[in-house]
């Protein structure tokens, strides 16, 4: 069984440890570190200890053999044979992570009909296609996904599988984790190769986004990460790149499935996916009323964006929530973020820090938006969101 | 209708500040609560159960203080409670975790649903749901809004995905993992809340669950956390006051900077 020890020879009893645990579960007594049971053994304190006065031992580790692993997989992502642009972020950051140590990329695609798509993901940064074509795989089903993709990771054995972190890659990539007995990073937001251990560094925010925490899976094989969308750079595509495309052999039972979609709903007419949303105007408790949305949909309509809101608006009922922008909510990453009447409390932050541009709007000058936007404007936004709607339709002309 | 409802005590994030000095959580008087997601897998598995009867068990797996949210549960409808808790549970990631709640779920037998929140806000993995379906080897929807229909061997559910939902049939048993717009939880009872009060809630440790320490806690654990940092603070934004007027004309200039315009 895994346990934590201090070694008493070894703490001079400074204290850092302390603070360094996220779950307040060390005091000091005497000089001495004193780990409580509200430990989970998660390891802040032992890398905080300059001393090496904290041990956490482990069992025996896996038996993997690490070293037959390399080389790099991507789950391509695709919706009526479009690739999502999110598989073509993770071929650029593989590619950039494979030159780092020499090893090759390869993508796997499974689809109705791949026409062109291999040449694209190759073009991108691939050097090898692993292709499943067949009318079942036409849509997202979790049981001939992962089935295919884990019998493709068992024979090739990457050192790495990355998946992006949408609906899709969340769903399909912790039940390939828990069949090959493997280790899965949620929701990535950097990733590096360890030049020691040759591992790799997987980190993400946690807590609500209040801390950073980096993961390593360093006895089981292969690596397996989840990246959050529009975090990472596609590669400008390069239609001299040359690669291979392998065709998967279908299995008998390989599509079958315990699930089946009936029927799938596309968001209704104009309406935006706010995830997908390069401009989001973004309502808070400080709109006050649902028929002031209007003059945010004004707003959003001319900057061809989408509306966002905070839990606040959504519990009021005054827009639904697909709109939600949060903890609770959506994680967006649009270009521009314009908050309005938002106080920006830390569920709300987490869910749209990422926005390349944030622009805040707030009659109280002591709310937390104005800590973290990028320019804030301390004033009523009945006032002033009609005079900028003015103001662009003026530059415009 | 027998349905299971994996829940976890989580801090609340809301109330965790960061010491700017030493650039770390301050977690001390930061209240416990009951996953937010988790309160509409339970209320969702609630009003199946009051409709179609049945029992809902609600488990989770931490330290012997977890129990209180399982009595809260208790208080809002559920029947039965079960706390999974053990020293070698200690360090789980989420294979040792899902592997865990997996085999209780062997444990309490004859389960038609497995139902709990898209994620928890502490860890925000949303991984723990899925596992659960491959230790089980059951199939699994994710991010659900709505269960639509269920009976005695199938469901249909709406799954949310980018730009748009499928309605999704599924074969019983199955795993469910619920968004906030299922449904509006319920509020504590006053009869829930003398049940809870009563209630024995057994504890099963890895013993009960006749799991090898290898299989549980750190030890069960592909992933490991080394290294805990903050973010960089982004605070050095400019903050314009004045008149509506001129305000307004200095944020069209700031749109004029991005591509957007």
């Amino acid at each position: 069984m895994a346990s934590i020890e201090v070694r008493k020879d070894t703490c001079v009893g400074c204290g850092i440890c302390v603070p360094a645990c996220p779950f307040g579960a060390i005091t000091m007594e005497d000089s001495l570190a004193v780990i409580s049971d509200e430990c989970t053994l998660c390891g802040a304190c032992e890398s905080s200890c300059s001393f090496g006065a904290i041990i956490i031992r482990t069992g025996e580790a896996g038996g993997t053999e690490i070293d037959q692993y390399s080389g790099i997989l991507v789950l391509a992502e695709q919706r009526d044979g479009i690739i999502d642009h999110s598989t073509l972020e993770l071929l650029g950051e593989a590619r950039r992570l494979a030159e780092a140590d020499g090893s090759s990329v390869s993508v796997i695609l499974l689809t109705e009909k791949a026409g062109n798509r291999p040449a694209e993901l190759i073009s991108c940064g691939a050097d090898t296609v692993y292709l499943a074509e067949d009318t079942q795989l036409k849509h997202f089903r979790t049981e001939p996904f992962s089935k295919i993709t884990e019998r493709l990771i068992t024979e090739k054995k990457p050192a790495v599988v990355l998946a992006a972190a949408t609906t899709t890659g969340r769903d399909l990539m912790p039940r390939i984790a828990k069949n090959l007995n493997t280790g899965l990073t949620a929701d990535c937001t950097e990733l590096s190769i360890d030049t020691e251990s040759g591992g790799l560094l997987q980190t993400r925010p946690a807590f609500g986004g209040n801390i950073l925490a980096t993961i390593v899976c360093s006895d089981t094989r292969p690596q397996m990460a989840t990246v959050r969308p529009r975090v990472m750079k596609a590669m400008d595509p390069d239609e001299t790149r040359t690669g291979a495309i392998e065709k998967i052999e279908l299995q008998p039972d390989d599509l079958a499935s315990r699930t089946e979609v009936l029927e799938f709903k596309p968001l209704d007419e104009g309406e935006v996916d706010i995830t997908e949303a390069e401009v989001i105007v973004a309502g808070g408790r400080g709109l006050k009323a649902p028929e002031n949305f209007d003059i945010l949909h004004e707003l959003a309509n001319l900057l061809d964006g989408s509306i966002g809101a905070s839990r606040a608006a959504i519990d009021a009922g005054w827009v639904s929530y697909p709109h939600q922008v949060g903890q609770t909510g959506k994680t967006v990453q649009p270009k521009t973020y314009i908050a309005c009447g938002i106080s920006g409390a830390v569920q709300h932050r987490v869910g749209m820090q990422s926005a390349d541009l944030i622009l805040a709007v707030n009659k109280d000058e002591t709310a937390p938006i104005f800590e973290f936007c990028d320019v804030g404007f301390v004033g009523d936004l009945f006032e002033i969101i009609p005079f900028v709607i003015k103001e662009i339709k003026r530059r415009r002309k | 209708m027998r349905i299971v409802v994996a829940v976890k005590q989580v801090p609340d994030t809301a109330e965790v500040r960061i010491d700017e000095e030493r650039g770390t959580l301050i977690r001390e008087g930061v209240p416990s609560i009951l996953n937010p997601f988790d309160e509409y897998a339970l209320e969702e598995a609630m009003k199946w159960r009051d409709e179609l009867g049945g029992t809902v068990t609600v488990i989770t797996m931490g330290p012997p203080q977890a129990e209180a949210v399982l009595r809260e549960a208790v208080s809002m409808g559920a029947d039965e409670a079960v706390l999974l808790s053990d020293r070698a549970f200690a360090g789980a990631d989420t294979w040792a975790t899902s592997h865990t709640l997996a085999k209780a779920v062997e444990k309490i037998g004859d389960v038609d649903i497995v139902m709990t929140g898209k994620q928890a806000i502490d860890g925000d993995t949303a991984q723990t749901g899925p596992s659960i379906a491959a230790s089980l080897d059951w199939p699994q929807v994710t991010f659900v809004g709505s269960v639509r229909e269920l009976n005695g061997d199938s469901m249909v559910a709406e799954r949310y995905v980018e730009g748009g939902c499928e309605v999704i049939r599924s074969s019983l048993p199955v795993v469910i993992t619920v968004l906030k717009d299922a449904n509006t939880p319920r509020l504590p009872s006053l009869r829930g809340k003398m049940k809870s009060r009563k209630i024995e809630i057994p504890v099963w440790g890895r013993e009960d669950l006749d799991l090898p320490e290898s299989e549980v806690g750190l030890d069960g654990s592909p992933t490991r956390v080394v290294k805990i940092t903050t973010p960089e603070s982004t605070s050095n934004g400019e903050i314009h006051h004045g008149e509506p007027e001129d305000l307004a004309k200095l944020l069209v200039d700031s749109l004029l900077g991005s591509e957007v315009f």
